[in-house]
């Protein structure tokens, strides 16, 4: 019989796929096209011209995003280096610690930040620094986003952990290495794909964040995104469409590089 | 999100007798209680305390009980709070907008997700990875500038405008910009990646002898789909409509950006409370509150069929 194939393909899911795929990307691509659009009007093409980047570097807003742009990554760096320690420790604990009372309450717990909407937590970590008398700034961004990068991190270290099995590390300390020994030389080189993949992610979900850091923010300070809100509500330049260019561009490098990061691991095993 | 490792699926669940954690497990799992259980389990108390305080003028609060905040959202007293009290239609008809818009985006991903989710689990070899890939990469494109990228597209002097006057098929701009219509379309179009992940991965473990013992029964290919496949991969389904539901609602961006002044969802209402001018921090904390309980219904509900379905 030839019910084989025809259970599997459904006429017309090819088009679905191919509208789907074309929704998703038709406004950045067009975004991406115009941004080398020479013309003021911008919306009617009349040419090719990088005289956008130029602006973007080197013109009359060019501090202003430099600075924005530096916030940004610096506070992405030390966000995702300090969920992905806290992660992986409590991925450790999680998925090699047995059975015990608290368990499922530190999964809740972990994945919270995923199940309340963004706005709420903005609003609760607002309130939550003013109610303590921390002044925002710096720190509060940064305290914001180590919260909600945690679960970020947490699913691919989880998830490369559960595949790894214990004989190794048992074998390790069978032969007299120390439980730190057995981790450090054994465990933690198996998992490290794991923990690139969520470093990368959880640096991705920092990078992108509008709506937790423009509560948190206060005044003085702005990341890219907040800078490019800002703007854009004076409405949409060419430079935004430039910089926006740029972002993308930054954030597909960043989830190819973890996509075969995390290829490379699971090749590995 | 859309593979959710639950912790108790462990192939390593042997003897703990040299167990690598052994009894510093608890110290392990310390960081993540304190930084979540410090910076957003307390915020979020903190926020149901100030949801009952007295407002303050630009901003912030006066330490003092008070029920005015609920009371302004649902207690319509009349301009001078003398008139017999009504229902207050106001912020109750943002909410249902806010639920109708919600609704109508996940109706709308899930008609186009679920086609392509199924396409892509169908595929084989190496154009099953790429074509998951594509669909992977937009949802980590930032949401702000997806936003703005819609936003240009179809403003009234946008690119889609621009092609079809020139074309001849319209005399004057579309406007599509600052109406429901722009905040569907913002909504659908930032989280349809979010349902086809998860059904995509449902579909992945289905088991097509099913689908092939219903054919040999001579059951047609559109009877299959609906009686056979669609609830047995209802877990993803519900998953998806969750994973775009839960953020269509507290949306900010896309009815702040597409939608304008006359198109309020409940994120901009909240915004508005202590960024904008109205600056009255008890009642956005009530808002948020109502919307979190809202939320945590719909989880609740969702954790509920979970452990039906497991225990059955």
């Amino acid at each position: 019989m030839a019910s084989h194939h025809t259970v599997r393909g459904y006429p017309g899911f090819l088009s679905f796929t191919l509208l789907c795929l074309f929704m998703l990307y038709a406004p950045l691509i067009i975004v991406m096209v115009y941004s080398f659009n020479d013309s003021n009007s911008i919306s009617h093409w009349q040419g090719f011209t990088w005289r956008w980047y130029e602006d973007v570097f080197f013109g009359l807003e060019a501090a202003k995003f430099k600075i924005a742009a530096r916030n940004s990554l610096v506070i992405a760096s030390i966000a995702a280096i300090a969920s992905t320690l806290i992660a992986t420790c409590a991925a450790v604990a999680l998925i090699r610690g047995g059975h015990f009372r608290a368990k499922t309450a530190s999964f809740t717990l972990i994945n919270l930040p995923l199940m309340v909407p963004e706005i709420v937590i903005a609003v609760a970590s607002l309130i939550f620094f003013s109610a303590i008398g921390f002044k925002t700034g710096y720190a509060t961004i940064l305290l914001a986003h180590i919260v909600f990068c945690i679960p970020f991190a947490y699913l691919p270290i989880a998830a490369r952990l559960q595949g790894i099995e214990d004989i190794y590390e048992k074998a390790a300390m069978d032969l007299y290495a120390s439980r730190w020994r057995a981790f450090k030389l054994v465990l933690l080189p198996l998992m490290m794909p794991g923990m690139m993949a969520g470093f990368l992610l959880a640096f991705i979900i920092s990078l992108d964040d509008f709506i937790i850091t423009n509560f948190v923010k206060g005044a003085g300070i702005e990341t890219l995104p907040t800078a490019i809100f800002g703007a854009v509500k004076q409405g949409i330049k060419p430079n935004i469409m430039a910089i926006s260019t740029l972002m993308l561009l930054v954030s597909v490098l960043l989830v190819t590089l973890s996509h075969f990061v995390g290829r490379i691991g699971n090749k590995q095993k | 999100m859309a593979t959710v490792i639950a912790p108790n699926s462990t192939t390593a669940e042997s003897s703990n007798h040299s167990s690598l954690v052994g009894n510093i497990r608890d110290w392990l799992l310390m960081p993540s209680w304190l930084v979540i259980g410090l910076f957003l389990v307390m915020p979020v108390l903190m926020m149901l305390v100030y949801s009952f305080l007295t407002k303050e003028f630009r901003g912030g609060v006066i330490w003092e009980f008070s029920l005015a905040a609920y009371d302004q959202f649902f207690i319509d007293r009349g301009l001078f709070g003398d008139e017999p009290i009504k229902i207050e239609w106001t912020y109750i008809n943002i909410f249902w907008r806010s639920f109708w818009q919600a609704g109508l985006a996940t109706t709308f991903c899930f008609l186009i997700g679920f086609p392509t989710a199924w396409y892509i689990a169908t595929r084989t070899g190496n154009s099953k990875h790429i074509w998951l890939f594509l669909i992977t990469i937009p949802y980590w494109v930032n949401l702000l500038i997806r936003t703005v990228s819609l936003k240009f597209l179809i403003r009234d002097n946008g690119p889609v405008n621009d092609w079809l006057l020139t074309l001849g098929a319209i005399s004057e701009p579309l406007s599509i910009i600052n109406t429901n219509l722009a905040v569907q379309l913002g909504l659908f179009y930032s989280y349809l990646p979010f349902m086809v992940l998860p059904i995509y991965a449902s579909v992945e473990r289905y088991n097509f002898a099913l689908s092939e013992a219903a054919a040999d029964l001579y059951a047609g290919r559109w009877t299959i789909l609906a009686k056979i496949v669609l609830p047995a991969v209802k877990p993803g389904i519900i998953a998806g409509c969750i994973l775009v539901f839960v953020p269509s609602l507290g949306a900010f961006l896309a009815p702040d950006l597409l939608g304008g002044a006359k198109n309020f969802m409940i994120g901009s209402l909240i915004e508005e409370q202590f960024k904008g001018n109205a600056g009255n921090w008890p009642f956005g904390a009530a808002i948020s509150m109502i919307l979190l309980s809202m939320v945590l219904v719909v989880l609740t509900y969702y954790a509920r069929s979970q452990t039906r379905r497991e225990n059955s």
